[in-house]
């Protein structure tokens, strides 16, 4: 149990992480040209935070991240997509790594996945459509490819780093 | 449990969810058909539709004053310009099957491509009559 100064000061690191990764993802245009196909960069911070900090803190910490990027550069759409994606994604990445099956990139490619599935669902209800259903299986696909790569990084930075214990 | 059979559970779902990508690929390509009308709604509500056999470029006004160029060539849709940031829209692409659609987040405008249904308002047509 690290004492409660240092773990402020780490939550708000691991906060600042995933805000500027969020933000480095902003600025890679158009990346592929469908909605939702993302990388997924603060996943990587999610993850080293559920293996490094425990449940409780990757969800706060995604939970201050989507409030703050989406304050500083989004709109209600923007933060209802993020919210639903996130949050579904944490959960299951939660559930998985609690299951003890996995390793963290099967943990991670779980996590891609709901994010991308969270996130169709947030724009079916928001803009009254079904026909976005369209993109599932390509940001199903998507989600696979992305969750692999981040969990492949998370995992070498897990098994790397040394603080935060 | 031990870190090899965490990496077969791994590899395991992760060729379990492509098999599932395969088959909500082929599920939604089987399904597909070329459709027939181009609907434009704003903000969830229909606002204009447009048979895809006609060519037509066309002005939508989208939430909040925002715009997107509708053009409808060859029996295909597209968006050419639009006044959102990321353009996102207009990079989508080309759609005419069942279904497809072109969305743009910022002005709400979603493009998409249905069956006409004549044969639903033959009937209501003969009901009525």
């Amino acid at each position: 149990m690290m004492d409660k100064t240092k773990k402020i000061a780490t939550y708000g690191v691991m906060a600042a992480l995933a805000m500027i990764l969020s933000y480095v993802e902003m600025q890679l245009p158009a990346f592929v040209a469908i909605p939702g196909v993302k990388l997924g960069l603060t996943n990587i911070v999610v993850l080293v935070a559920l293996y490094k900090m425990g449940y409780k803190s990757a969800l706060f910490i995604n939970i201050v991240r989507i409030i703050a990027v989406s304050l500083l550069f989004g709109t209600f759409m923007s933060f209802a997509f993020s919210f639903t994606g996130g949050m579904l994604s944490t959960l299951v990445m939660i559930l998985l790594k609690k299951s003890d099956k996995f390793s963290a990139v099967g943990v991670s490619v779980a996590g891609g996945i709901t994010h991308n599935i969270g996130q169709i669902l947030a724009a079916m209800l928001l803009l009254n459509t079904k026909a976005i259903i369209w993109y599932l299986p390509v940001l199903w696909l998507s989600g696979i490819l992305s969750g692999l790569l981040i969990g492949l990084i998370g995992a070498l930075i897990v098994k790397r780093i040394k603080f935060m214990q | 449990m031990d870190k090899k059979s965490k990496i077969r559970y791994d590899i395991i779902l992760i060729i379990g969810l492509l098999v599932i990508t395969v088959i909500i690929a082929l599920a939604v390509r089987l399904t597909q058909k070329t459709g027939k009308t181009v609907v434009v709604s704003v903000d969830g509500v229909v606002k204009y539709t447009f048979p895809l056999d006609e060519d037509i470029e066309f002005k939508i006004e989208g939430y909040e004053g925002g715009t997107n160029y509708l053009v409808i060539k060859d029996g295909e849709a597209y968006l050419t310009e639009a006044s959102c940031p990321d353009l996102l829209c207009v990079h989508m692409g080309k759609i005419s099957s069942q279904g497809q659609s072109i969305i743009c987040l910022p002005n709400r405008v979603v493009v998409e491509i249905r069956d006409d249904n004549e044969n639903d308002l033959k009937e209501y047509d003969t009901i009525v009559g």
